[in-house]
């Protein structure tokens, strides 16, 4: 299985790559942001906690620079991201797993529902070129997908909250109650989390009509596809198990692929929308230029889009033999 | 092939140029038959001129806090007041300034890289094209918000330049990949074939043979690098990333959440820029769709159907 060991080896090198900005960045910055952070936190943490973040940042450090960069891996890979200056003296690994599952469940569920809803749309609208659906949908959605995530996350405050208030202002859950178990918080989180979802859907869901639109046109076009008319077959049978079937699978690298560009979107959403998770850490830690934490952030954005990716490739890889005998 | 193209959302097609009108004479007329081209174009052209007559058109100063908070939209402020006593007309004009400035110039360095990147890696191959792909493609899988978010922060004093540096740092990827993609496939087309043995130099093949003949594929990645660099700025600013003293539609919409002008009553302090933002980007992406309809007949509306 050349082709799955070809996208371990992409994984394992762009986490690489990741880890390494994560290290030069603070060293190329001019005016040494680092610095200047640790003045202003001086005297309120621990001298342990400034000497940690000096190695981290390359500041006062008679070491050489591979020796801070072997350091600096060490101390990531065994899970020791420093400590937090917004948050102190909490460990940034653990803020971060704060929020990483509210981000995880938002995004996933949002983004299944999106490729879902999205790719199905894009089928129909193909095999009815010029109808309804094909004229309208499209378009519309190319609109669409220029909207600011962010903006239309307000948008969506302002009408179905703040207007009609039939959901909530924001956060995951009622600030009265605590996460636990049972059914009643369970509604309030899929009702705290519907107007986050529901931005996330809409502006997605363009990419994944188009894509599929326009890979099912060729698709159609296939001799298989006229065998298969010839023969007979009911048009449902043909457009989910002959052109559908084969059409989909760009779409499916693309939903791996899209995940970043997800995720960015899901960042803005969650600060409108006030939800707890790592998109709002995140603008905590940019409005008090806690970089260790916003760093570490990034890092494990990363490295969760990349598991996902590494997901679909396998998928990919099972569903179609022809990657398999590429190799 | 050494490494499997990891997305090919983009048909990669040859262009028809047709030999008679030449490259520019062959998009322009098919811009002009094309509605989405058109309503797009269109967009673009009455920004461009907001940009440029900013001055007139705005009735006021737009920095000056010199009217009521949050006044309702009237004859003397058509679109109200901030929660600082400005008037939002006028910043939404003047704003649109660095927002189209911003869009162009990214879009336009990003295509640059994408195709010296996407180009030589196809036309080098080799170990250059096993570099050049695997660089192009950590760069497409890493999540650019974050990265952006994070060097922003820390450029923090830097304004419009940074700005326009995380944007490209983080946009070139996709077109790379897609120019990479057809390069690849022109590169054994018969006429590059005879150009070499014409013994033309590889500088001249690339400059004259290959890259007119992906103008419209080049055209389209501006198309998106210039959307994408709308909507990155927009959200890099609406966190307050940037210069926040700037007039820009982002900023406006990051002082309007400061000021929780949502609950404080004043909806269009919102609403304004970003239909701003939502109405270049989606001329933007109106244009690229329009060119992807261009540069592959099959995707061309069958029946002639009013969508809009």
């Amino acid at each position: 299985m050349s082709y799955i060991a070809r996208r371990l080896e992409f994984f394992v090198i762009t986490v690489w790559a990741a880890l390494t900005i994560n290290f030069i960045l603070p060293r190329i910055m001019p005016g040494n942001p680092g610095q200047a952070m640790l003045v202003r936190f001086h005297g309120r943490v621990s001298p342990q906690t400034i000497k940690a973040l000096e190695v981290a940042f390359g500041i006062n450090n008679n070491e050489s620079i591979f020796q801070q960069y072997f350091e600096y891996l060490g101390n990531t890979l065994r899970g020791d991201f420093g400590t937090s200056l917004t948050f102190f003296p909490a460990p940034v690994g653990d803020i971060v797993k704060q929020g990483l599952p509210w981000t995880l469940g938002l995004v996933g569920m949002a983004t299944i529902i999106a490729f879902a809803l999205g790719t199905l749309i894009g089928m129909l609208s193909a095999w009815r070129r010029g109808g309804f659906l094909d004229a309208i949908l499209p378009p519309a959605f190319i609109v669409i997908s220029a909207f600011p995530y962010f903006w239309l996350g307000l948008l969506v405050l302002l009408v179905f909250a703040i207007t009609l208030g039939w959901f909530p202002l924001g956060f995951a859950y009622d600030l009265s109650s605590s996460i636990n178990l049972s059914w009643d918080f369970a509604g309030q989180v899929a009702w705290h989390g519907f107007l986050p979802a529901l931005t996330i859907v809409i502006t997605s869901i363009g990419g994944w009509i188009l894509t599929m639109r326009n890979t099912m046109i060729t698709t159609l076009a296939e001799d298989y596809v006229k065998m298969a008319r010839a023969k007979g077959l009911s048009p449902v049978r043909i457009m989910f198990m002959y052109a559908g079937r084969n059409a989909i699978l760009p779409n499916l690298t693309g939903f791996a692929m899209s995940l970043g560009f997800v995720i960015s979107g899901a960042i803005l959403v969650e600060i409108v929308f006030n939800y707890p998770g790592v998109g709002f850490t995140l603008l905590q830690a940019v409005h008090s230029e806690d970089f260790a934490l916003m760093q570490t952030l990034f890092l494990l954005i990363t490295i969760a889009v990349l598991v996902a990716v590494l997901a679909a490739d396998f998928l990919t890889a099972w569903l179609d033999p022809r990657t398999r005998e590429q190799a | 092939m050494a490494i499997r193209i990891l997305t090919d959302q983009a048909p990669v097609q040859t262009p028809m140029v047709s030999k008679r009108s030449g490259i520019a004479g062959t998009l322009a007329s098919a811009l002009l038959s094309n509605r989405k081209a058109l309503a797009g174009a269109a967009v673009l052209a009455a920004f461009t001129l907001i940009a440029i007559f900013a001055p007139v058109i705005s009735p006021y100063d737009p920095h000056a806090l010199q009217f009521e908070p949050i006044l309702g939209p009237s004859r003397a402020h058509l679109l109200g007041t901030t929660g600082n006593g400005q008037d939002i007309f006028s910043q939404l004009m003047w704003s649109t300034r660095e927002s189209l400035l911003l869009a162009v110039v990214a879009g336009i360095m990003a295509t640059v890289i994408a195709v010296v990147v996407g180009v030589s890696a196809a036309y080098l191959g080799g170990l250059w094209d096993h570099v050049l792909n695997l660089v192009t493609d950590v760069f497409l899988v890493i999540p650019t918000l974050p990265l952006m978010i994070v060097v922003a922060a820390y450029a923090a004093s830097g304004g419009v330049a940074v700005l326009i540096a995380v944007i490209v740092i983080t946009g070139w990827s996709y077109g790379a990949r897609q120019l990479r993609s057809q390069a690849l496939s022109l590169r054994n087309r018969e006429f590059l074939e005879a150009a070499r043995v014409r013994g033309e130099r590889s500088l001249y093949i690339i400059l004259f043979e290959v890259l007119p003949n992906m103008t419209s594929l080049i055209v389209a990645i501006f198309l998106g690098a210039a959307l994408y660099a709308v909507l990155a700025a927009a959200g890099l600013q609406f966190i307050g990333l940037g210069d926040t003293n700037a007039l820009s539609w982002g900023t406006m919409l990051y002082w309007a959440q400061a000021n929780g002008a949502l609950l404080a009553g004043s909806p269009l302090w919102v609403l304004a820029p970003g239909i701003c933002i939502a109405l270049l980007g989606a001329a933007f992406a109106l244009l690229n769709y329009a060119f992807d309809e261009i540069a592959n007949p099959a995707l061309r509306p069958v029946r002639r159907k009013r969508w809009s």
